[in-house]
C-alpha cells in the first residue's frame, strides 16, 4: 500500500524548483514588437488580478476567484501566437486567457462584481468568462469536459475547412479525470486541429500533483499513449511558451492533428480565495517568486536594450487602464431582475410549459 | 404514403435533415459502418459519406463534448448515446454544459444539437439497459426533451429537434423500434412542445408517453366495451410541456390518469399532477391516478419485467377501479 501521506506529512513533499537561467531565451527569434506586446499582456493580467484580489477583500467581488498570479506567461505566450479566428477554451482560472484575446478589462471586472456591464451580464461570473466576439468560447468550471468541447470546435473548423485551431487550457489536476483521456484519444483518432495546454502549477487544488499522479509529468507523460509528442516547456518564460505555441498551432493548422503541451509553472496563491496555500514546502514559493514571469521578462527586455523608463511607462499605462476598468465596473448598474429569466432558451425566454 | 418501422423512421428523419442542410452531421458508437446497433442510421453512411456519418470510440463524454463544441461553432450535430442509461457517464456534459452555457454566457452561445438515444424497457435487457430516464432530463432547466411514439412523429419531431436552436434530448423507445406506422411522403416537420389527442373521449383523460401510448390506447378500447370513454393524450414532449392540451381535456372529462414507464418517484406524471392541482383543481371530479412502474430497478426476467412496467390489463383495471361509482 502507498497512501499519499504515508511517507511524508502534508506539505512536506519534495520541493519543485523553477529553472535557474532567465537568459535562456534572450536570443529567441521573436520580434521586439511581439515581445513588448507580451510584456504588456503580462502586466495586464498581473495588475488586473491584483485588483480583483483587492476588490474581493473589499467584498465587492463575491463568491470566489481563482487567480493565476505567477502563471501569466502561458496565457501571454499563446495569446500572442494565436490567430484572431482561433478558439480559446479556458477554465475557472481563466482571467488571463480571456484578457490575452483582447477582451476589455471593464467587462471582465464588472462580471466579477456582478454588474450589468459585465461580460456575461452578471449571469456567469468569474468562472465562466466567455466572449464569442473574441473567440473566447468559454471558461469551464468542472474539469475535463471542456477538452471534449474544444474537440468539437476543432472538428467544426476541420469540417468547415476554416483553418482555425482550438486551444484548450487546463490544469495538472485535469489529467487524472476520465474526460481528459477520452478527449485525447478522440482528438488523435480524428486528427483534430486542437492544442491542449496543461498548466502544471504543481498543485491540483490543495494537494501536490506528484502525490496523486502515477507519472512525473502529468500531461506530457500521458501524451505518448495517444500517439502525441511529450512536449514540456518552461511556463514562466513567455518567449519559451510563445515559440512552442507557434509550432503547436502550425502543426495543428496543417492537418497533422492535435498537440499536447505541458507548461511548468507555479501558482503564487492558493487554489481559490478559501485556500491560504499552507501545503507549500518552505522555500518553494520564494524560489518561484525569484523566477516570476514578469521579473524574467522585464530582465530580458532590459538586456535587449529596452529602457527601464519605457518599461515603466507600459506598467503605468496598464495601471491607468485597470483603474479606469475598476471605476467603470464599480459604477456599473446591478443587473435588471428580469435578466434572471432570459436566455434559458434560444428564443430568449425561459418558458417550459403552456 | 409509406409503411415504415419506427427504426426506419429515425433514419428517414435524419436523412431528411442531412439532405436539406450540410451542417447536419451524425456521430456515435457504431452509427456509421454498422448503421447503428438498433439500425436507426442504416444507409446514412452510404448516402452521406464518412465526413458526415462518423463512428466514434466508446467515449460518451467525448461524443457529447464534440457535438457541443461543434454546435457552438456552426454545425448542427446529431449525437447518439446508444442506450439512454449511458447518459450517466456523460451527464456532466448534458446538465452542466449544454443546459447552462447559453444562460451563463448571457445568450452569447447557441447550441443547436440533438442527442438521440434508445430509451425504455420491455426488451429483457435488465436494470442497466432498460431505464426510462426522460424524467432525469426534464428536471434540468435548459434541455428540451421529446419522446415520440409513432414513426410519423419520429420523422417530424426529429426534424423539429434538428432545426431547434436549443439542445434537444430525443428519446427513441427501444420497445417501439420494430413497430410500424404510416408515414406521409415528402418532408415532415413537426413542432416541439405539442401533445396529440390520439383518441377523443369524454369520461377520463389518460396521458401517456412513448411505449405507454399504444398500451393506453389498447386499454381505452377495452374500457370502451365496458362503457368507459377515455381520451388518450400522447404527450410527445416533456420540455416544453403541453400542459394546455392536458388541462383542456381535463376540463371536459373531470378525471386525470397518467401512464408512465419511469419509476414512480418524480416521474413526469408528478409534475403533471402538480400542474393539475395548480391550474385544473376545480375541474377534478375525483382523485388523480398515476399508473407507473414501481420505484424499483427493472429485473431482466420477462415474467418480472412484465409485472413491473404498466401493461394494458393493469392500465385498464386501474382506470376502471378508479372510475367505479
Amino acid at each position: 500500500m502507498n497512501l499519499p501521506l504515508s511517507n511524508h506529512a502534508y506539505g512536506e513533499h519534495a520541493l519543485v524548483l523553477p529553472p535557474d537561467d532567465p537568459t535562456s531565451h534572450d536570443d529567441a527569434d521573436i520580434s521586439m514588437e511581439t515581445r513588448l506586446r507580451m510584456y504588456r499582456m503580462l502586466q495586464e493580467m498581473r495588475q488586473f488580478e491584483k485588483r480583483a484580489y483587492d476588490l474581493f477583500m473589499q467584498q465587492l467581488v463575491k463568491g470566489t476567484t481563482h487567480l493565476s498570479l505567477g502563471m501569466e506567461a502561458v496565457a501571454a505566450g499563446f495569446g500572442a501566437a494565436m490567430d484572431t479566428d482561433d478558439y480559446t477554451f479556458a477554465t475557472y482560472r481563466g482571467h488571463a486567457h480571456t484578457l490575452a484575446r483582447g477582451v476589455p478589462m471593464e467587462g471582465v471586472l464588472a462580471e466579477l462584481l456582478g454588474r450589468a456591464n459585465g461580460l456575461l451580464g452578471g449571469k456567469g461570473g468569474s468562472m465562466h468568462l466567455t466572449s464569442v466576439e473574441h473567440k473566447v468560447m468559454g471558461s469551464y468550471a468542472i474539469i475535463g469536459a471542456h477538452l471534449t468541447i474544444a474537440n468539437g470546435a476543432a472538428w467544426s473548423a476541420q469540417y468547415r475547412r476554416s483553418g482555425q485551431v482550438a486551444v484548450c487550457f487546463f490544469g495538472d489536476g485535469t489529467t487524472n479525470i476520465g474526460a481528459f483521456h477520452e478527449a485525447l484519444n478522440y482528438a488523435a483518432v480524428f486528427k483534430l486541429p486542437v492544442v491542449f495546454v496543461c498548466e502544471n502549477n504543481q498543485y491540483m487544488e490543495y494537494t501536490a500533483i506528484g502525490d496523486i499522479t502515477a507519472v512525473r509529468r502529468p500531461a506530457a507523460d500521458r501524451a505518448p499513449a495517444y500517439g502525441l509528442e511529450p512536449i514540456v516547456v518552461d511556463g514562466n518564460d513567455a518567449d519559451a511558451v510563445h515559440l512552442v505555441a507557434a509550432e503547436a498551432l502550425a502543426h495543428a493548422r496543417s492537418g497533422k492533428g492535435p498537440v499536447m503541451v505541458e507548461a511548468l509553472t507555479y501558482r503564487h496563491g492558493g487554489h481559490s480565495r478559501a485556500d491560504p496555500g499552507k501545503y507549500k514546502p518552505p522555500g518553494e514559493l520564494e524560489a518561484w517568486l525569484a523566477y516570476d514571469p514578469i521579473k524574467v521578462y522585464r530582465g530580458r527586455l532590459e538586456r535587449l536594450g529596452v529602457a527601464a523608463a519605457d518599461i515603466d511607462a507600459i506598467n503605468a499605462e496598464v495601471a491607468a487602464a485597470v483603474d479606469e476598468a475598476t471605476e467603470a465596473a464599480k459604477n456599473g448598474p446591478l443587473p435588471d431582475p428580469r435578466a434572471a429569466f432570459t436566455d434559458v432558451w434560444a428564443d430568449g425566454g425561459h418558458q417550459w410549459r403552456s | 404514403m409509406a409503411i415504415l418501422t419506427y427504426r426506419e423512421a429515425v433514419a428517414r428523419g435524419i436523412a431528411q435533415e442531412m439532405e436539406r442542410d450540410d451542417s447536419v452531421v451524425l456521430i456515435g458508437e457504431d452509427v456509421a459502418g454498422a448503421g447503428g446497433v438498433f439500425k436507426t442510421s442504416a444507409g446514412l453512411l452510404e448516402r452521406f459519406g464518412p465526413e458526415r456519418v462518423i463512428d466514434t470510440p466508446i467515449a460518451e463524454q467525448a461524443i457529447l463534448g464534440a457535438a457541443m463544441g461543434a454546435a457552438m461553432t456552426g454545425l448542427r450535430p446529431i449525437a447518439e448515446i446508444m442506450f439512454s442509461d449511458f447518459f450517466a457517464v456523460c451527464w456532466d456534459l448534458v446538465v452542466n454544459e449544454m443546459a447552462k452555457t447559453r444562460y451563463m454566457t448571457n445568450g452569447q452561445v447557441t447550441i443547436p444539437l440533438v442527442v438521440k438515444s434508445g430509451n425504455g424497457g420491455s426488451l429483457r435487457f435488465g436494470a442497466q439497459h432498460s431505464q426510462s430516464i426522460e424524467n432525469w432530463a426534464m428536471a434540468v432547466p435548459g434541455i428540451k426533451v421529446v419522446a415520440p411514439s409513432t414513426p410519423e412523429d419520429v420523422v417530424g419531431l426529429m426534424a423539429a429537434a434538428v432545426r431547434s436552436d436549443d439542445p434537444v434530448l430525443f428519446f427513441e423507445h427501444k420497445g417501439l423500434y420494430s413497430s410500424k406506422g404510416e408515414v406521409p411522403d415528402g418532408p415532415i416537420v413537426d413542432e416541439l412542445g405539442t401533445a396529440r389527442v390520439r383518441r377523443p373521449g369524454k369520461d377520463a383523460t389518460v396521458v401517456a408517453l412513448g411505449l405507454m401510448v399504444s398500451r393506453a390506447l389498447a386499454a381505452a378500447e377495452q374500457l370502451a366495451e365496458r362503457g368507459i370513454d377515455c381520451e388518450v393524450i400522447d404527450l410527445r414532449s416533456l420540455v416544453p410541456l403541453d400542459a394546455a392540451t392536458v388541462l383542456e381535456s381535463l376540463g371536459r372529462t373531470g378525471r386525470l390518469f397518467t401512464v408512465e414507464e419511469n419509476p414512480r418517484m418524480l416521474g413526469w406524471g408528478s409534475e403533471l399532477v402538480a400542474i393539475a392541482g395548480d391550474d385544473g383543481f376545480w375541474d377534478l371530479d375525483g382523485p388523480i391516478v398515476r399508473i407507473t412502474t414501481p420505484h424499483i430497478p427493472l429485473a431482466s426476467a420477462d415474467s418480472l419485467e412484465d409485472l413491473m412496467i404498466p401493461s394494458v390489463d393493469r392500465i385498464r383495471d386501474e382506470i376502471e377501479q378508479a372510475l367505479k361509482p
